[in-house]
């Protein structure tokens, strides 16, 4: 066979891979991602029940524990609108009042339930928030 | 006090460094022709480096007697091409300091 | 010494506008001497850093909280060789140490190479020079290291408990130092297209500074997932999280490149593919620095939004743009006359090799990404998981095993289909005998982790056969004894036989990393003292609670310890294990001074006993609830007698009361959480990453060049004697 006719379709073999994986990567990405969501947008929208969202937002102050499964309200970033979760399992070391989490929940009546395993608190840079040191 | 003398020392430590080439004699030098000849050295060693890479390749069984001679005579050729451009450059090329 | 600090920085900043100018204007001109001054603003820019650097360092170690940085970052309680690493856990400080050692390291090159690439070298010095004002620049009107605490503190707030851990001294300078290596390439390469000058001297220069790089990166991301795995909480060893991906994504392009060049050094093909992924490489150094500070993804690593992430992007934005276009508008000169002869060669293989590299940068940098992909697709920002990206990754790696496999035994240019029969066929057998040996002990839970396991086996083989080969031959002329035969013949050959440990400290990892995801043991279970659960082999007997008060150097309390003891036993071995979740002091003022102890930071101590078998892990998490009261009591004791006390009897109450509350926990422990893992063969992860460090340093080393005498003889004699005075086998 021709060289250049042997490395067009080489070309063409190796593109046609390459789009392959791109197309299959796009469409699993779409098909199997969670939306990420703010508090204030589920609040305000009508979560489809079972539906898995991942909840990002700040833990609001005044959280309780029963046994392993902890009851808390997650805020925006900036702002007041929050959503209440309860999450059952160890909690992440960072985790703390108006640290910032991450975390799958499932909407079950009116609470937002936390998948196990699900919940990351951002590492803080500094220590304590903004309090004064003594 | 020493803060200032420390900012002091490290401006004119600084100036002092990166102004030392300005202060003395440049002399012209032709660096298109010492790059030719770093580079005809650097594929000259390339080429030495596939020619033994070729050799050890036959010993341990990746090719047989024909293919790596074959091979080596081509390799051997080029590398005598590189070897002929590089004494045609040295010719023309200053002693380096 | 705030304003000494400061001043260094913008003496490094002024050094490097002064420098980029100088060497521009000395390359232009051709005037050699404004070319060495700027190279020794690069020498002026180190030297300040590390001044700075050296400056910032004393003040975490006095504690000298007239410094903001260190007074947000560190605390006397805070052991020295933890203050030793507070500086990087900041923003800045970490810019400062991306700028010290971008200093040293380009310090280190350009005077290495000062007497040789005199056509590349003052446009190489300018790139490097431009990251240096770029980063000194943020530091001097951004994110100063040297901001002056607001006002006057006794005691810092302290280094956050989860990075009290002896990686955080090596991991992030290890990063780091691979980050700002992988600048000098691109440096480089950006000279090199500048020049037109991308041939063997480029590659001569380039590719050890990238190996290195390659190295201290990949050490790097190692070093982090060891860490990571024994921090409770941070997902195991690899979670895909964004600022993991974006160490990965230069690594995996960097391991293209030093293939790629390989055929571009015999063939000169590959000139525009080569530039390229250099380029992208340092890209991606840059990128992963980005997505630390901009908060543009959410990430477990990040600082946090800050204000860097513009300045970042526009230097992205400018690297992306020149790039492109210099590869662009040196297109035609670029290309190459050869072609790949044939698709059984080795150079066929490093093809194949580069596109799954590439392939699986594209993956990763696609799911790290996708959230924005998504946002700007349908307007809401959408994650995937782990399991999205093991479904195209696993199938990736195992293909780029098996390229590994014949990579090394396959010959150059072309090869013949009864060689390579005859090459392949011993590691292709011992992959199958570990394959079925594997399927009778009946390791078949999962297919892919037995694929990887096949393939592992038969690229082990086929690099011992090449040894064994290699090691024949060279007896045949030397008469040594194989081990001193072994030895020399990595000596002589030390890209060759290096590459080949690095291949297998890769198929190492991969084992491990097949393993431990595939067979794992997991179990989140309440025990009482006394009581036991099972996990996988292993049963795991909750001993006794443990409470402790741990003080610091400066004899003040450090840290309150609630933990437990537990024993392990399997085939009626047993060993003891402890672990422990550490309570830090909170800073606020306004919580009391005993539940202080218990509204601050905490972190997990994970027991953990390694073996090349299994790590059998565990994690508690104790029940405080129930000594709720009593800290309420505490506090609400110290309330009243605070006017009555000294600030020593205070001490010595607050002491006592802890101890009380330790005594209580260990004396009547409820029943505690554990979190408890078998995980099979991790530690060949961390293995094969020691491999592939020792191999690619075996690789890098340089070998001594031969003498430059010029031999008078005919050609064909001279390159005769010429390649035997090198290295012969």
């Amino acid at each position: 066979m021709d060289p250049s006719r042997k490395r067009t379709i080489r070309f063409v073999v190796a593109l046609s891979a390459a789009v392959l994986l791109a197309g299959a990567l796009a469409y699993t990405s779409f098909s199997a991602s969670t939306e990420a969501r703010q508090p204030s947008e589920l609040a305000a929208a009508q979560p489809t029940p079972g539906k898995k969202y991942q909840l990002v937002g700040k833990v609001v102050p005044g959280y309780t524990q029963k046994g392993d499964t902890t009851y808390f309200s997650v805020r925006d970033r900036n702002g007041k609108a929050s959503v209440p979760v309860t999450y059952s399992g160890s909690l992440p070391d960072p985790f703390r009042a108006d640290r910032e989490i991450v975390v799958d929940v499932v909407k079950q009546g009116n609470v937002y339930v936390g998948q196990k395993g699900s919940l990351v608190t951002k590492c803080p840079s500094k220590f304590t928030a903004d309090k004064t040191n003594t | 006090m020493i803060e200032l003398a420390l900012i002091l020392l490290v401006v004119a430590a600084a100036v002092y460094l990166v102004t030392a080439p300005l202060r003395t004699d440049g002399r012209a030098e032709d660096e298109q022709l010492e790059a030719e000849l770093a580079e005809l050295e650097a594929a000259k060693e390339a080429k030495y480096r596939e020619i033994r890479d070729a050799e050890l390749d036959f010993k341990t069984g990746k090719l047989s007697d024909h293919d790596w001679r074959t091979l080596d005579r081509t390799l051997r050729g080029e590398a005598v091409d590189l070897l002929k451009r590089l004494d045609a450059v040295e010719e023309r090329v200053e002693p380096l300091p | 010494m705030l304003l000494a600090g400061q001043a260094c920085l913008i003496v490094a900043f002024c050094c490097a506008l002064y420098g980029i100018a100088a060497s521009l204007y000395g390359a232009k001109a051709h005037r050699r001497e404004f070319v060495a001054s700027g190279r020794r603003a690069m020498y002026a820019l180190a030297g300040a850093t590390t001044i700075a650097f050296v400056t910032l360092e004393l003040a975490f170690v006095r504690s000298d909280f007239d410094f903001a940085t260190v007074a947000s970052h560190s605390s006397t309680t805070t052991p020295l060789f933890y203050r030793l690493t507070a500086m990087w856990s900041s923003q800045e400080g970490s810019l400062l140490l991306w700028l010290f050692l971008l200093g040293g390291w380009s310090t280190l090159i350009l005077y290495l190479t000062r007497h040789r690439l005199r056509v590349l070298a003052p446009y190489a010095q300018a790139v490097l020079l431009g990251f240096g004002a770029f980063f000194s620049g943020l530091l001097v009107f951004a994110e100063t290291p040297f901001a002056k605490s607001p006002m006057p503190v006794a005691e810092g707030a302290g280094l956050n408990p989860l990075l009290r851990d002896p990686g955080m001294m090596i991991h992030p300078p290890m990063l780091y130092s691979g980050y700002t290596l992988f600048a000098i390439p691109f440096a480089f390469a950006v000279a090199a297209l500048i020049t037109r000058r991308l041939d063997a001297e480029w590659i001569r220069s380039t590719r050890p500074f990238t190996l290195a790089a390659w190295c201290a990166l990949g050490f790097g991301i190692v070093l982090g997932a060891r860490w990571s795995y024994h921090e409770l909480d941070w997902g195991g060893y690899w979670m895909w999280d964004p600022v993991e991906n974006a160490s990965l994504m230069p690594w995996l392009t960097a391991t293209a490149f030093l293939h790629s060049v390989m055929i571009q050094e015999r063939r000169g093909m590959l000139r525009i593919w080569n530039v390229s992924l250099v380029l992208a490489t340092g890209v991606l150094a840059i990128l992963g620095t980005f997505l630390v500070r901009s908060g543009v993804l959410n990430s477990i690593h990040a600082f946090g939004a800050s204000t860097l992430g513009v300045p970042f992007l526009l230097l992205i934005a400018a690297m992306i743009g020149g790039s492109i276009a210099l590869v662009a508008s040196r297109a035609d000169s670029l290309r190459s006359e050869n072609r790949i002869d044939s698709l059984l060669s080795r150079e066929a293989i490093f093809l194949l090799n580069n596109l799954l590299l590439v392939a699986l940068c594209f993956v990763v940098f696609w799911g790290t990404f996708f959230p924005l992909i998504a946002e700007a697709v349908t307007g809401v920002q959408r994650n995937i998981g782990p399991p999205v990206y093991e479904q195209f990754v696993v199938p990736l790696a195992l293909l780029l095993v098996l390229a590994t496999g014949i990579g090394p035994v396959i010959a150059w240019r072309r090869a013949t289909a009864s060689n390579l029969k005859r090459n392949l066929t011993k590691p292709a057998l011992a992959g199958l005998a570990v394959c079925a040996v594997l399927i009778a002990l009946g390791v078949t839970q999962s297919f892919t982790a037995l694929l990887m396991f096949t393939l592992a086996a038969f690229v082990v083989a086929g690099v011992v056969q090449e040894l064994f080969r290699g090691v024949r031959a060279r007896r045949a002329t030397s008469r040594e004894s194989a081990p001193v035969a072994l030895v020399s013949l990595v000596r002589r050959n030390r890209r060759r036989y290096g590459g080949y440990i690095v291949h297998v400290g890769i198929v190492t990892l991969f084992v491990g990393v097949a393993a431990s995801s595939s067979f794992k043991h997991v179990q989140d279970v309440a025990l009482r003292p006394g009581q036991s659960a099972k996990v996988g082999d292993y049963t795991f007997t909750y001993v006794k609670p443990t409470a402790q008060l741990h003080p610091a150097a400066n004899g003040r309390l450090e840290r309150i310890a609630f933990g437990a003891q537990l024993r392990v036993e399997r085939n009626g071995k047993k060993t003891l294990l402890n672990t422990s979740k550490d309570y830090f002091p909170s800073q606020d003022g306004s919580l009391g001074p005993v539940s202080r102890f218990f509204d601050g930071e905490t972190t997990t101590e994970v027991a953990l006993k390694a073996s090349l078998h299994n790590d059998v892990w565990a994690a508690v998490a104790p029940d405080i609830v129930k000594l709720r009261d009593r800290i309420e009591e505490g506090d609400k004791l110290f309330d009243k007698a605070a006017d009555d006390l000294t600030p020593e009897q205070s001490e010595e109450f607050l002491a006592l009361a802890l101890r009380g509350l330790t005594g209580r926990y260990a004396e009547n422990p409820p029943p505690a959480r554990f979190r408890l893992e078998v995980n099979p063969m991790v530690t060949w992860i961390w293995l094969g990453g020691l491999i592939v460090l020792i191999g690619g340093i075996i690789a890098g080393w340089p070998s001594r060049r031969g003498a430059t005498r010029t031999v008078k003889a005919r050609y064909a004699a001279r390159v005769g004697t010429e390649v035997r005075e090198r290295v012969p086998v």
